[in-house]
């Protein structure tokens, strides 16, 4: 595992103890139900790409909605095709570890949070490279909205 | 190559047209061949969860980037660990290893030239992939297949036939084909604010090479082109000649592995290799000339 500097949320952190609990091969089968447990768009935003934000660095189309409520909560939105459940993994791991904390949370997310799951090895970094880039626009979009 | 072709070949008309027809297979035809015991398939895609979420009933995975690669240095696996992988996965030396995958068959042409630097002897793509397949309603599985242990042997691999490197690339230069998407071609595609980039310092292409995207050569179903459309693309408008010493390259070797295929195996290109360290290594090197624009 690779060693962070930050803390993680107590959410993020159950999740990378899970991974960490199972052995190689159980690992993809880990992200598999992230990837299915991954929530539809809301209807507002069904088939309104334009209304979220493209993450090119993913190997697969994957498009990103963040909503910072007056109180600081914040709503994650992602949208990934079927044929591609690594990227919908990953999005299901930001969205079951992040969806409604306070921006200030967010904020305090390690950004190498991606490399504490064990996936180094089973998914390569080039592709791990895609949750990175999902986490720092994630930011960038909750500083933005914060003003 | 001397082709030990343990099953029989599709006898599909379109094929027939191709140099060597006996690279591909119709969905019919595995559908037909999947229980035969000299058959193997194996699935690579660019995804690696997407063989879990379902896959032709009895394919094993393989996957591109953690199995096929070296994870120390930056080549693919010697003899020994090929010969490790194959017979872990079950597969044999005079099996017919069909291979197919995601993205009109783009990474189960990297597996196919990467077998095919260890010379095994039949080796054949799924013409239209993953996609095809699951158009027509065939059968996918998440069971796992529990192929035997095989006794690969060890082979060494051929680094001289349908491989080349940066030092040969450097006095090659005339009959070159960048694979890549024309902004990654003119140099523009790295220029991104904020975000990160593509692994290289700086873009464009090496001087002479022309541009066809590598997709180009498959249809909408992921099928390939006819051998009439392959010629119009790769003759008629980029100006190949049949005898040309041809060198293709893209990011990092597996877009330009799918064009290897349809230049060598389709088209019939005697002398055509791959770049495989591409713009990674030749848009970092010190000292490597290189063309930015629309311009070979």
């Amino acid at each position: 595992m690779t060693a962070g500097t930050g803390t993680l949320n107590p959410r993020l952190r159950e999740i990378a103890e899970d991974f960490a609990a199972v052995p190689g091969k159980e690992r993809l089968q880990l992200l598999l139900e992230f990837a299915q447990e991954l929530p539809q768009l809301p209807a507002r935003y069904a088939d309104r790409h334009d209304l979220l934000e493209p993450v090119p660095e993913c190997q697969s189309p994957l498009f990103l909605g963040v909503e910072v409520d007056d109180d600081g909560t914040v709503h994650l939105f992602f949208d990934a095709p079927r044929e591609a459940p690594t990227t919908r993994g990953f999005a299901g791991i930001l969205h079951a570890g992040l969806d409604g904390l306070s921006a200030e949370e967010i904020l305090q997310t390690p950004s190498e949070f991606s490399g504490r799951l064990g996936l180094d090895d089973l998914v390569s970094p080039l592709r791990l490279r895609g949750m990175a880039a999902m986490m720092a626009r994630i930011k960038r979009q909750v500083r933005r909205q914060r003003g | 190559m001397r082709l030990i072709v343990a099953l029989p070949n599709d006898s599909a008309p379109k094929f027939q047209e191709y140099a060597r027809p006996e690279v591909l297979v119709t969905t019919e035809w595995l559908a037909e061949h999947l229980e035969d015991p000299g058959l193997v398939v194996a699935e690579s895609d660019e995804d690696v969860l997407l063989y879990e979420t379902g896959h032709i009933p009895g394919a094993v995975k393989l996957d591109w980037h953690t199995e096929l690669n070296d994870p120390l240095t930056r080549d693919y696996l010697d003899g020994d660990r090929f010969s490790e992988l194959m017979s872990d996965k079950g597969i044999s030396r005079d099996a017919t290893l069909v291979l197919y995958g995601d993205r009109n068959n783009w990474w189960a042409a990297y597996a196919l030239w990467v077998c095919t630097l260890f010379g095994h002897p039949d080796l054949r793509l799924l013409d239209g992939g993953r996609t095809k397949w699951i158009a027509e309603g065939r059968p996918l599985t998440t069971e796992e297949p529990q192929r035997p242990r095989t006794n690969y042997p060890v082979v060494d691999r051929d680094d001289t036939r349908f491989r080349v490197f940066r030092q040969q690339v450097m006095t090659h230069l005339g009959k070159l084909v960048d694979v890549r998407s024309p902004g990654e071609y003119t140099g523009e595609l790295l220029h991104m604010p904020e975000y990160p980039q593509e692994g290289a310092l700086r873009g464009g292409h090496i001087p002479s090479a022309r541009n066809v995207p590598w997709a180009r050569a498959a249809a909408d179903d992921a099928t390939f082109r006819t051998r009439k459309e392959l010629e119009t693309i790769y003759q008629d408008e980029t100006g190949l000649q049949a005898d040309d010493d041809v060198v293709v390259y893209c990011r990092i070797g597996e877009r330009s592995s799918h064009t290897w295929f349809v230049l060598h195996h389709l088209l019939g290109y005697p002398q055509v290799r791959n770049y495989d360290g591409s713009w990674t290594e030749w848009g970092n090197s010190v000292r490597t000339p290189i063309r930015k624009g629309e311009a070979p």
